[in-house]
């Protein structure tokens, strides 16, 4: 086999591979420079695996050569291309972020442990969104929410560890769920490829067990992607992590979950429109979109009284959850493509403000509103970044934020959700009043006399920053490459139909051209 | 723990058996029940039992850290390297096939090599949380305690 056709086991198996060589590199700057090389390299594969997916279209990747239904089977298809970029981008930035701030606020001997469960966070995400296999998909989600609980644990803040052992019990809670899930969907199908599923699915759709299993599915995945009310572990996880882990968590590991949700629900579920089918809340709403609407308005409102403002933006990032999920729950080829596309853009969007929030904490300290005064005058260049991040928060035109919002709203009106429409722009105006709060503080307030001069943050902080800051402007004003992906994502996942099953008996039955497999892991 | 001597004298008796029994799973995993995790977790269980009685200071003797973090990682590197080498010679990741000349041997290669790795891994992270439980309050309370440091001899 040629390389190119190995690069989705390699996508997954690289950032494996490099993860417990860190621990090997006992100088933090050659941990952190390894870890760099890794993640760019991932970030590589993650781009020439689209170019291929946009030219030969969806495509699949045999485990170990065991043919699909009975071997892992890695499907790459244009929603996993889209996610798979927007989570190595962004690793890859962080990345490149961390070096100072990591070595400001880790203590030195445990850097290279740092650089270790980051890779393995990494690795837990790209396999999540790789896989084509449900228990594949579960074993991915323990790697990449155990590392996290670890990386949360690592924050300077003693509040960090009840933070981190609160997601801990959460999170596991959620996981559990999902295999409880899985494991009642395998007890009525008997495979756990989700093509494969997909296609036996209908058969057995009118059974309370797969009714059991589509409501464990959902509680555990909605724990996961922390939608309200299931949202406790975010707030405090993202407060007392360590900034690199904040920016790296806020931007990526929830878009995972959401996407997890997605291609369970509209895959796995598909054919027999579970996500649809879910009990009903108020009349013909569906319960996600009201319980999105609550996210969307109390995470805004419950963010305006916030002094600390990592707190702040976790509570905001609850919020913004709900609009993702608000969008997906439209169940429209708009409404998901909204969905999809803010996915990315708050990404973008968190990536920018959590990065600067680290930026001021490293020169700072712990960033509360009432110690900010002036910042804007202190830290021009950081703060100017911050401020691009929270107009796009917002949703100020120009910026990508605008552009998820005029989809949700487009989408709402399409299907004539007035509500959900009116809620867009409620929650928005309330995200105008906390973003207003700290814009008042940095730039009306002129800094207190005795404060000492800072400087600005270093320039490898500085330059991924900005560079997710120009992405924010950018994709606000060209939208062909997050409209068209996500366009095509959404296209593609509402329409999907599980291809025709295998042609061939099982190998091991007839008894021709296997080995036996060995023993158990 | 120094009084009892049926604690000791059984340890001791039955230490050989347990690790006997975890090779025994792991080497025997290709053919019967068993593996690399079960295994690493059974031959962690005879120096768990070893910290318990006679204390971690002796345990850490036998398995010091320097010995158990690296092979946390040597194992997970035993694991995916195999599949990397796969992958070198031609085949999918992890397709035991291409690693010998006949594919039956490929398999049984592969998946032993595969299931040490997972047994190593197993093995020194079970062990370095226990002893990093076991450690953790003798570090903050520095009162010597008088089971430690001389170990007794017999």
């Amino acid at each position: 086999m040629s390389l190119i056709q190995n690069l989705p086991a390699l996508q997954v198996v690289l950032p494996l591979f490099a993860a417990p060589l860190c621990l090997f590199l006992r100088h933090p700057r050659l941990a952190w420079l390894f870890a760099l090389a890794v993640g760019g390299a991932v970030f590589a594969i993650a781009v020439s695996l689209t170019m291929t997916v946009g030219e030969v279209g969806a495509f699949s990747y045999e485990m170990g050569g065991w043919a699909a239904p009975w071997g892992i089977e890695y499907v790459i298809d244009p929603l996993d291309t889209l996610i798979l970029c927007l989570v190595s981008g962004i690793g890859l930035l962080v990345l490149l972020y961390a070096g100072p701030s990591v070595e400001a606020e880790i203590p030195r001997g445990l850097i290279p442990q740092f650089y270790v469960l980051y890779l393995l966070c990494l690795t837990g995400l790209l396999g999540m969104v790789a896989t084509g296999d449900v228990f594949n998909l579960f074993v991915f989600l323990e790697i990449s929410s155990l590392s996290t609980y670890a990386l949360v644990a690592l924050g300077r803040d003693p509040r960090a560890q009840t933070a981190a052992y609160r997601y801990l019990i959460l999170g596991s809670l959620g996981a559990t769920f999902y295999v409880i899930g899985i494991g009642l969907l395998y007890m009525m199908t008997g495979t756990l490829n989700m093509e494969d599923l997909a296609r036996l699915i209908p058969e057995v759709a009118d059974t309370r067990t797969v009714s059991v299993a589509i409501a464990f599915l959902a509680v555990g995945l909605s724990l996961k992607l922390a939608l309200f009310p299931l949202h406790k572990w975010l707030p405090a996880a993202y407060t007392y992590a360590p900034s690199v882990v904040t920016a790296f968590v806020a931007a990526t590991a929830t878009k995972v979950a959401v996407y997890v949700m997605v291609r369970i629900f509209f895959t796995v579920l598909g054919p027999i429109d579970a996500f649809q089918t879910l009990p009903a809340a108020v009349h013909e709403t569906q319960v996600v979109s009201f319980l999105a609407i609550l996210a969307m308005l109390s995470g805004s409102a419950v963010a305006i009284f916030q002094p600390n403002l990592k707190r702040l933006f976790a509570y905001s990032s609850v919020a913004q959850i709900g609009y993702m999920m608000l969008g997906i729950s439209m169940v429209s080829v708009t409404g998901m493509t909204a969905g999809l596309v803010h996915m990315v853009n708050h990404a973008m969007i968190k990536g920018t403000i959590f990065m600067a929030l680290g930026a001021l904490i490293l020169r700072l300290g712990w960033p509360r509103l009432e110690r900010l005064d002036g910042v804007g005058y202190r830290m021009p260049v950081t703060f100017a970044a911050f401020v691009i991040g929270a107009l796009s928060l917002i949703g100020v035109p120009g910026t990508s934020g605008f552009i998820s919002k005029l989809y949700l709203v487009k989408a709402a009106l399409e299907d004539q959700h007035w509500i959900m429409a009116a809620a867009v722009v409620l929650s928005s105006f309330l995200a105008i009043i906390y973003v207003w709060k700290i814009l008042e503080v940095a730039y009306m307030r002129s800094p207190p006399a005795d404060a000492a001069p800072v400087r600005e943050a270093p320039l490898i902080m500085l330059a991924p920053l900005w560079i997710l800051a120009l992405a924010n402007l950018y994709f606000g004003l060209d939208t062909t490459y997050t409209i068209g992906l996500s366009e095509s994502a959404a296209e593609f996942i509402l329409n999907y139909t599980p291809g025709e099953g295998p042609g061939f008996e099982h190998p091991l039955l007839t008894g021709h051209g296997a080995a036996e497999s060995g023993g158990t892991h | 723990m120094r009084m009892h001597s049926v604690l000791r004298t059984s340890t001791k008796l039955l230490m050989p058996p347990i690790m006997l029994f975890g090779l025994y799973v792991q080497f025997h995993g290709d053919y019967g029940p068993g593996g690399g995790f079960q295994a690493g977790v059974i031959f962690a269980v005879a120096f768990i039992l070893f910290a318990l009685i006679f204390g971690p200071d002796r345990a850490r003797a036998v398995a010091p850290s320097w010995v158990t973090t690296p092979l946390c990682a040597a194992g997970v590197l035993l694991y995916a390297g195999v599949g990397l080498v796969t992958m070198a010679l031609g085949g999918e990741y992890l397709n035991y096939n291409v690693l010998a000349a006949d594919p039956h041997d490929g398999q049984h290669l592969g998946i032993l090599l595969v299931e040490l790795g997972v047994g190593l891994t197993v093995w020194a992270v079970m062990v370095s949380i226990f002893l990093a439980f076991v450690e953790r309050g003798r570090v903050e309370t520095t009162a010597p305690d008088p089971e430690s440091g001389d170990a007794p001899r017999d």
